[in-house]
């Protein structure tokens, strides 16, 4: 048996990290601060990769004890942190996607104002997102929960000069909130029905009993999803992350696409036999999935900002990982996890190396036959595209085809899940081809387009970096390797991270699914191999059909977009606008709250009901008036001879037997 | 030998300084000097109770008790028990505080300012320490007339006029207050807090319980205003508005708070159960609607006054849910309420000093300019909005899920505070710090903070961080404190019971 694996050095590392760079950071070389956030994040990278070595040997779930951090009566919630194969996974991404991005942030960060800011906060997120993913109770696990949206809502506010970049950071946390507090609520039942939050001692007592259903856990499941969706934005809760793209690319690769979204995803899978006992809260998380899915798909359509787009399918993407836990198909979820946060972070960070060379351009519109301009850019893109729209044998093909399935044999899915995950996929390939035709394909179109200067302008004016638009076609340039480096990696791992979870009907071994399933079991659907097989072929179709259309609409006759928007222009509008859903949270939830707030609590009740009350008393104390002309004389004697003839009445009142005549008898 | 008088030297140690204040020349700073120093004593005083208490015991410590007066048999009795010892401890950090914040705020009068400033801590301390309802109310007293003072002698044109409004509003339930006491004595022939507890739960038949019911009303209404509870809180904008940075810090929250647990549910613990249900509806509402109104302020200092009713309302919550869970986090709460609400007000005091001006419409971008006021706004706004390893989470968890076994339909109201204190929070953020400079942060140049506001700020923040994660340190003797005054019935009722936790407890 080895030693103690120091799992507490995993968050704390980052931690000291941000508090270095947090405090000192400002006054230190860039150089030096990328080197302690860099350091921060390689020690737990390297001390997970050691853990994963020895993972074999260990005795799961390793459990670690720091003492008690909140204690009351009888319920006390401990710092317990936990390993198992969830969280070794969990570990695995966080730690390594983290330091990619890290080492990737250095080149694309290299000329921003607030460096140091920018590593502190990476770090600090760094830091939350682990101990989110340790946490052996509910509440260590709110930590981090909370933690990663406090990170979120710092980094989405970066530029927090620019209203758009303020207002969005504050949106993410707010609605952010909604879900905490079904979080909270939750727990609170939690502890109503266990008196603990610790994992292993609710898990074990659900499974000694078996008569708990119903109900209760049908309650606890959907305050959780409740809480789930606003981090893994799902429906209703996802209208933060699109807005969350005004934060520097990195941040978006890491945070709001490879990670903290997916934290709603792992805490599903971790609490699942909870959910295993409420068939209501697994369908309500499966058709939340699905529908989150192909809704973000369609708005994803025909957005023009690159990120927007990318955002959108983020969207969508989690939406997936959500219908595989709804179908109780938790590791397929969880590799979903795995191979998108390859890719989308890929995609992500490949998308800021456009944006990079274009000098802060975001718009599609604008660019095209970026090619040749920034090969090393395209080829990883590329891998990223394929990847996400499901070709095989790249990474999202294994495992989006595992959801599928797994939707379409389970107990809890049916063909009518499988059809809107399969039309999501290829709503995803459409998209996606639309992106990478219109940024790299066709000829350049920056100067043809007057939307260019505009777009510029913009940037200009947002105090967004490197502006200067005469040099916006002769500048383009590919970016620097400490950016191509982690791009090159991620392209290796978009390529082949799917051969870790090949099914038996493709050869494989579903190795995936057999390393998860002691923690989370496997799914419980009866198929065969040919059905498998079957259904990866229509799979295929799909995502080539949706190529296919893409090819037509941006390559072949790149008028007929413009043509159907004209023709269609209701829907192209709805799309285009988000089905205004932005807009009718606005009318529905937060005019009303403010208007209520201001004209009904504020001026009628507290100034004139409350406030008329407190005049009213004002006015019967004008016996106390006299004191107040003593005060403004502001002479201190006159007061204490106050206090003094009053303890005096007092006393004298007292001694003169008032006491005894005044009891009510 | 110190520990059996250090009630007495912590209460009136500031008393004494005060009477130096009173002989000190108005010259240069010495008189800012010598009431830190005093302050410094007070809080270094203080720090003996936790370093010797007793934990694990039931009743007072560090007792003092000797007959004062004989008829009426008045006596000077002192002590502490878990529940107030850290209040103690608290007043004595933020006098300390109080003095830093002060510092440049009161440039006129400081003689007078000072001198009442170190009084109104003597009446803080006593009432925390008194065990004697006649020493009691003279403390409780004396806390009001400082602070009406001061409040009509510094604050703006208006001041006047709000010290008469806080001098009515809490005079007034004093009087009826004192009447109660009196029948008490009537009754029981003693002021001693722990014989009138005695005769309580013994002569029951001397009290009936209509009577029991008026008097126990009247004590509450007169703590509630003070908390203050909702609807009782006309006072509390005008006089945070009105009052100096040192006086807003003290003038809500714990004495009332600590009045209502130890004589409201320490005496009539039959009557405050009647009472309850009330009570819980007011501080769900008061989390509410304290919210809602600073959500609808345009004015900083405003807007920190209900959020502050919004979080005091959390400590009212936790008391009336009479578990042992809802009580270690009402107590948790008034600290956290001292520490992080102290910290907002003078915050929003510097940034006055250097601008001139509450109106958030005026500020923008200020990040920009004060990047650490900035940091100290921000994570200060993080502890009052409760977000976990900062203080304020503690309590709010432990009073939620307290309140939840008994009453969930409020207390998943009382949740959704959680979602409107984000917003008003973040929003007040956003408006100061954030977005493109406004024209007055442009054209006018201000330090960022300075080595004397550090000074009153880093303890604070380092405080507010080890509350989020050392929390034990603290309830163990909260936990003693209250835990006799909760119901058993409030526990939990586990519809599961684990094997593994039936064995633990």
């Amino acid at each position: 048996m080895t030693g103690s694996l120091n799992l507490w050095l995993i968050p704390l590392v980052p931690f000291a990290g941000f508090l270095v760079n947090g405090l000192v950071g400002r006054k230190l070389p860039k150089a030096f601060v990328s080197t302690i956030a860099l350091i921060a994040t390689a020690i737990p990278f390297a001390q997970v990769v050691k853990i994963w070595f020895q993972f074999s040997s260990l005795t799961i779930p390793y459990l670690e004890n720091h003492g008690t951090w909140i204690w009351t009566g009888s319920f006390h919630a401990d710092f317990t942190l936990a390993l198992d194969q969830l969280s070794m996974i969990m570990l695995l991404i966080v730690t390594g996607v983290g330091f990619l991005i890290h080492i990737y942030s250095v080149g694309y960060m290299a000329h921003e104002e607030g460096y140091w800011r920018f590593f502190a906060y990476l770090n600090l997120f760094m830091f939350f997102m682990l101990t989110l993913v340790l946490a052996e109770n509910f509440l260590l696990m709110f930590v981090g929960w909370e933690g990663v949206g406090l990170a979120s809502y710092l980094l989405i506010g970066f530029y927090f000069l620019k209203p758009s970049a303020a207002h969005a950071g504050m949106k993410a946390f707010v609605v952010n909130r909604i879900g905490d507090f079904g979080f909270l609520i939750a727990l609170f039942l939690i502890i109503a029905n266990f008196g603990t939050l610790s994992f292993g001692e609710i898990f074990s007592g659900i499974a000694q009993h078996p008569e708990w259903q119903g109900r209760m856990p049908t309650m606890i499941a959907l305050f959780l999803v409740l809480g789930a969706t606003g981090k893994s934005a799902q429906i209703p809760l996802y209208v933060w992350l699109p807005d969350a793209m005004e934060g520097p690319t990195p941040v978006s690769a890491l945070i709001h696409a490879a990670t903290m979204v997916t934290a709603g995803v792992y805490m599903v899978a971790r609490t699942h036999p909870i959910f295993d006992r409420s068939p209501v809260a697994l369908s309500t998380v499966a058709i939340i999935g699905a529908a989150t899915a192909l809704f973000a798909a369609t708005i994803g359509l025909v957005q023009t900002d690159i990120k927007r787009v990318l955002a959108y399918s983020t969207v969508s993407q989690l939406g997936y990982m959500f219908l595989a836990c709804g179908v109780a198909s938790y590791s397929a979820g969880i590799f979903h996890l795995v191979t998108h946060a390859f890719f989308k972070a890929l995609l992500f960070l490949a998308a800021g190396s456009v944006i990079h060379a274009l000098s802060g351009e975001q718009d599609m519109r604008v660019m095209g036959g970026l090619r040749k301009k920034i090969p090393i850019t395209f080829w990883t893109m590329t891998a990223a595209v394929f990847a996400i729209c499901g070709f095989p044998p790249f990474a999202g093909f294994f495992s989006k085809d595992e959801i599928l399935y797994q939707a379409f044999i389970s107990p809890n899915g049916g063909k009518i899940l499988w059809f809107i995950g399969w039309i999501t996929a290829g709503l995803t390939s459409f998209y996606m081809f639309r992106l990478w035709y219109l940024t790299f394909l066709g000829e350049s179109r920056a100067q043809t387009h007057e939307l260019a200067e505009q777009g510029a302008a913009v940037h200009a004016r947002s105090g967004s970096k490197l502006v200067v638009e005469a040099e916006h076609t002769h500048a383009i340039h590919e970016s620097p390797s400490v950016m191509l480096g982690p791009l090159v990696i991620l392209a290796i791992l978009s390529v082949i991270g799917g051969f870790l979870g090949v099914p038996e009907a493709m050869g494989g071994h579903n190795a995936f699914e057999h390393f998860l399933s002691p923690v989370v079991g496997s799914g419980s659907g009866e198929g065969s191999t040919s059905l498998e097989r079957t259904m990866a072929v229509i799979s295929i179709a799909i995502a080539v059909a949706g190529w296919f259309v893409a090819h037509v609409f941006y390559y072949l006759k790149p008028e007929l977009p413009g043509k159907l928007a004209t023709q269609f222009r209701a829907l192209y509008s709805l799309l285009l606008n988000k089905y205004w859903v932005d807009e009718i949270y606005g009318a529905i939830v937060v005019t009303p709250l403010l208007l209520f707030s201001r004209y009904i609590l504020k001026a009628l009740f507290d100034r004139g009901v409350i406030d008329g009350a407190g005049f009213a008393a004002g006015v019967t104390a004008q016996g106390f008036g006299a004191i107040v002309q003593r005060v403004q004389s502001g002479n201190i004697r006159s007061y204490a001879g106050w206090l003094a003839v009053g303890a005096a009445v007092l006393l004298i009142a007292v001694y003169f037997g008032f006491t005894s005549h005044f009891a009510p008898q | 030998m110190l520990t059996n008088s250090i009630l007495t030297i912590t209460t009136f140690v500031p008393t004494a300084g005060a009477v130096v204040v009173a002989l000190l020349p108005r010259k240069g700073r010495i008189i800012q000097w010598w009431t830190l120093l005093v302050a410094l004593a007070t809080f270094v005083l203080t720090l003996h109770l936790p370093a010797h208490f007793t934990y694990g015991q039931q009743g007072f410590q560090f007792e003092q008790n000797y007959s004062w007066i004989n008829h009426p048999a008045i006596h000077y009795h002192l002590g502490v028990d878990g529940l107030s010892m850290w209040l103690v401890v608290l007043s004595g950090f933020l006098s300390v505080i109080g003095v830093l914040a002060s510092w440049n705020a009161i440039e006129r009068r400081t003689k007078e300012f000072y001198f009442l400033f170190l009084i109104q801590q003597t009446s803080i301390i006593g009432v925390f320490v008194a065990l004697d309802m006649f020493l009691y109310y003279g403390f409780w007293e004396l806390s009001l007339v400082p602070m009406a003072i001061l409040i009509a002698m510094f604050g703006s044109e208006r001041g006047p006029k709000t010290a008469l409004k806080f001098f009515s509003y809490t005079f007034i339930p004093s009087a009826l207050f004192l009447v109660a006491i009196l029948w008490m004595y009537a009754k029981t022939g003693t002021f001693d807090f722990v014989e009138m507890q005695r005769s309580l739960t013994t002569n029951v038949s001397l009290f009936s319980p209509q009577a029991l019911w008026w008097v126990t009303l009247a004590f509450l209404v007169a703590f509630a205003v003070k908390v203050p509870v909702f609807p009782l809180h006309g006072w509390l904008s005008d006089t945070i508005y009105e009052a100096p940075i040192a006086m807003a810090m003290v003038v809500a929250g714990k004495l009332g708070l600590y009045s209502i647990i130890r004589y409201v549910l320490g005496l009539f613990p039959a009557q405050a159960r009647i009472f309850g249900p009330l009570m819980i509806a007011l501080a769900v509402i008061g989390i509410l609607y304290g919210a809602g109104v600073a959500l609808a302020q345009t004015d900083v200092r405003r807007l920190v006054s209900y959020a502050m009713l919004s979080a005091l309302s959390f400590a009212t919550l936790g008391i009336f849910s009479f578990s042992v869970s809802g009580l270690d986090g009402a107590v948790y709460q008034t600290l956290n309420e001292g520490i992080s609400g102290s910290a907002i007000l003078i915050l929003v005091a510097f940034l006055h000093e250097r601008y001139g001006t509450y109106e958030m419409k005026q500020y923008g971008g200020l990040a920009a300019r004060l990047p650490n006021m900035a940091t100290f706004y921000v994570i200060t706004a993080l502890s009052l909005g409760g977000l976990p390893i900062l203080n304020g989470f503690v309590g709010e968890f432990l009073v939620l899920s307290g309140t939840f076994a008994q009453h969930w339909r409020w207390t998943f109201f009382a949740t959704l505070g959680v979602i409107l204190s984000a917003a008003y929070l973040l929003w007040m953020i956003q408006r100061i710090f954030y977005r493109p400079q406004s024209s007055m942060v442009i054209n006018s140049a201000a330090p960022d903070i300075l080595g004397r506001e550090y000074a009153a700020l880093v303890p604070i923040v380092i405080l507010m961080f080890c509350m989020g994660v050392f929390s034990p340190y603290w309830i163990h003797a909260i936990d003693d404190g209250v835990a006799g005054l909760a119901d058993r019935s409030a526990q939990a009722t586990h519809i599961i019971t684990n094997p593994v936790l039936a064995e633990k407890r």
